[in-house]
């Protein structure tokens, strides 16, 4: 038990789980594991990498664990293969979840944090996700699975046929309310809402949270300043969505569930919706104690936990400890390098244009592909700056402290 | 037996029921036709739907459970408004004694837990649109309308966070609103807000930027309750339900709910 806690905690830091799932999620997307096979090279690849990493862990424990997590879900995943969307297979995992969270409520710790009231929605959430993804990836399995025999979705079937709003529609929707009314009614008898003690400016919490669907962006706090983390990449957040439309100019996969069709948009969408939105605000709700320290879903909160601060700048990583020599004084040389990084790694969308991507530029035109290119940067911004902190210690690619701009 | 359907057919024949329902039991389809028709359900659905589009496994009914959810907080929220008054005085002291004295007092968890459930269906509806591909052509502009009732919605839920007063709110809402402090140009510590300046005086700083329009001072006092305390219960409400209004009108315009062409 000690053991398999000890797995979960370790695995559960920040820097692993992120690795972990977005790895995953790269396996998952490219190689079609979603219908049920992974193309060998990629599977080869992929085992590789899970043995370099076991290896790797002889020396470093945490590496070890992401390895055998690695593997683990490798195998589960090419051993069930297209049965993963069977009904009865979904059924069960679901219940394997729902016993491995029933099972860890017995640990004090745990309990203490996934019990309190207004946590309570965000565990229903994890469930209703996994539910969700679940459902609608094997309703675009199955309907993948009639397109590649040549046949219709299973939505056209039923899409010419009319049904009289009165009674079918109404009574559906009846009957979602009541049901609705019953669970609203049942939660509030049981569950009372907090209320602590009066409000006293004098004496701040430890740690402060933000309401929870906002931990996602407190804790990209960790990575970027408030000015990126709290207005810019929100403000970003909701400019993309609303751009979506605009940019996606793939007619397949409208109105029905589709995978195949739309691989690259839902593996985009997924990875936002489920790893950078949903899993940040679980880790920022569940795993972040005193300090904004992080704290394994079995460990005790402890306010004097030590974290050593040891993250450095880029400008210090390179003129001091590479090149051997003291910082400039002046900002433009000091941060040549962050700015070099920043101006590669923004200059990649035209390049890209002229080169590999010149298929997909000329599809979509300069401005849905320029717009679509950096909102897709950005996105990827957080999870590179992620790795980046967790590698190199890195605190800023660019910091100019002199205008507050720091990166 | 023959007592009450005689009682049964007084009451349907009965001027004062015929007023209200005027087509009586929908038991023919031209009633059927006439009960949608001749009702508000007019107003959010059409006459005849697609079989797919009634399917809970293709909507997850997840729009419907956003919109019922607004319409419970909207009752039990007016309901806490009998009892609460938004001033440091009385906020604190209003909900201990809504717990304390009022009898079956579940008003204000039904408002705490719905807000959390509204702001997860809002999520899951967002998610099951784009899994259908329902955003594409013809349906851009009503993604658009959802992604403003979404940024309404999480709004809504976080003015509300507030009001209780106690430490859990002040400190939620603090850390909340401290980042518009740092918003480029606007924020006393944003980048470039050093730049703003009038000869050699800055013009942004902590009692004219970003975060002070929004809170209505330095910290979180008596003038940010006030302010979130209409926003809350006035403002936020009645753009979101004149923006559900076109949502759902252009569901409709849009050709009903989303199917393959
Ligand atoms: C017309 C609609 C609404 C009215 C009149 C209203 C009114 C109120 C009032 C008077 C309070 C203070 C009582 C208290 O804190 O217990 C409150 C709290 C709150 N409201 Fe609303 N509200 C409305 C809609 C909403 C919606 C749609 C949401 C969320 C999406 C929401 C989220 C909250 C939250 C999170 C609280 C704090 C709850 C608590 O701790 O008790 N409200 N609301
Ligand atoms: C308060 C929030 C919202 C409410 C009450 C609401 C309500 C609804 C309802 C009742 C429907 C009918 C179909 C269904 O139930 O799925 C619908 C459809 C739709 N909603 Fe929302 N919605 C909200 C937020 C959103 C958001 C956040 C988005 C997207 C970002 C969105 C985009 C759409 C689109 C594109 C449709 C048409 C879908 C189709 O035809 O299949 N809505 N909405």
């Amino acid at each position: 038990m000690d053991f398999i806690k000890d797995f979960v905690n370790v695995l559960s830091a920040g820097s692993i789980s992120f690795l972990l799932l977005t790895s995953i999620f790269a396996l998952i997307i490219y190689f079609n594991l979603l219908n049920g096979r992974i193309k060998s090279g990629g599977g080869i690849a992929f085992l590789g990498f899970g043995i370099l990493l076991l290896v790797v862990g002889i020396f470093i424990r945490p590496l070890a664990y992401l390895g055998v997590a690695y593997l683990l879900i490798l195998f589960g995943l090419a051993a069930l293969g297209g049965r993963l969307w069977d009904t009865k297979v979904g059924l069960r995992l679901f219940v394997v979840g729902g016993l491995a969270f029933g099972l860890s409520m017995l640990d004090p710790n745990f309990f203490l944090i996934a019990a309190k009231p207004d946590n309570v929605p965000i565990v229903a959430m994890i469930f209703l996700l996994g539910f969700f993804t679940w459902l609608a990836l094997r309703k675009a399995y199955l309907n993948d699975s009639q397109l590649a025999l040549g046949g219709i979705p299973w939505e056209k079937t039923e899409s010419d046929e009319k049904l009289f709003t009165w009674p079918d529609l109404v009574y559906t929707e009846m009957l979602c309310m009541i049901l609705l009314t019953i669970v609203m009614i049942v939660w509030s008898v049981v569950l009372r809402a907090p209320l602590e003690e009066a409000a006293n400016p004098t004496s701040s919490p430890n740690p402060a949270k933000a309401p929870w669907y906002f931990l996602g962006l407190q804790e990209m706090l960790v990575y970027f300043d408030p000015w990126l983390a709290g207005v810019v990449l929100p403000t970003l957040i909701i400019v993309g969505l609303m751009a979506i439309p605009y940019i996606d100019t793939n007619p397949k996969g409208n109105g029905y569930y589709s995978f195949r069709e739309r691989k690259w948009e839902i593996g985009v969408f997924l990875y936002g919706f489920l790893v950078l939105w949903s899993f940040l605000i679980i880790t920022g709700t569940f795993l972040r104690g005193p300090n904004w320290n992080f704290f394994g879903p079995y460990e005790f909160w402890d306010p004097n936990k030590l974290v050593p601060l040891v993250n450095v700048d880029l400008s210090e990583l390179m003129w001091v400890k590479v090149l051997g020599t003291s910082l400039p004084k002046l900002w433009i040389i000091r941060e040549i390098f962050g700015l070099a990084l920043i101006g590669a790694y923004l200059g990649t969308p035209p390049v890209m244009a002229a080169g590999p991507f010149r298929r997909f530029y000329l599809k979509m035109g300069a401005a849905r592909y320029y717009v679509g290119a950096y909102l897709f940067l950005i996105m990827m911004s957080l999870p590179i700056k992620m790795v980046l902190r967790w590698l190199f210690n890195l605190k800023y690619i660019l910091h100019i402290q002199e205008i507050f701009f720091n990166v | 037996m023959a007592n009450l359907t005689a009682l049964k057919d007084g009451i349907v024949n009965s001027q004062v029921w015929k007023s209200v329902f005027r087509v009586g039991i929908p038991n023919t389809n031209r009633k059927r036709v006439l009960a949608v028709l001749g009702s508000l359900i007019l107003h959010l659905h059409p006459v005849k739907v697609r079989r797919s589009g009634v399917r809970m496994s293709y909507t997850w009914c997840m729009g419907g459970t956003s919109f019922f959810l607004f319409l419970v907080e909207t009752v039990t929220g007016l309901l806490l408004m009998f009892y609460y008054r938004p001033t440091i005085e009385y906020a604190f002291t209003d909900i201990m004694d809504l717990r304390e004295q009022a009898p079956f007092g579940i008003m204000r968890e039904m408002h705490r837990w719905g807000a959390h459930a509204m702001v997860i269906a809002v999520w899951l509806h967002m998610f099951r649109v784009f899994m259908t591909g329902s955003y594409k052509p013809p349906r851009e502009f009503n993604w658009n309308v959802g992604v403003i009732l979404l940024v309404l919605t999480l709004l809504l839920s976080f003015t509300g966070y507030l009001l209780p007063w106690d430490q859990l709110a002040i400190w939620a809402i603090t850390v909340g609103s401290s980042m518009a402090r740092a918003s480029p140009g606007a924020g006393n510590e944003g980048p470039m807000s050093g730049l703003v300046k009038l000869g050699d005086i800055r013009l942004i700083h902590a009692g004219d930027d970003a975060r002070f329009a929004l809170i209505g001072g330095r910290s979180i006092g008596a003038a940010t309750l006030l302010r979130f305390y209409v926003l809350h219960c006035v403002v936020i409400p009645l753009a979101a339900g004149f923006l559900m209004a076109i949502h759902f009108w252009r569901v409709r315009k849009d050709g009903g709910i989303s199917g393959p062409l």
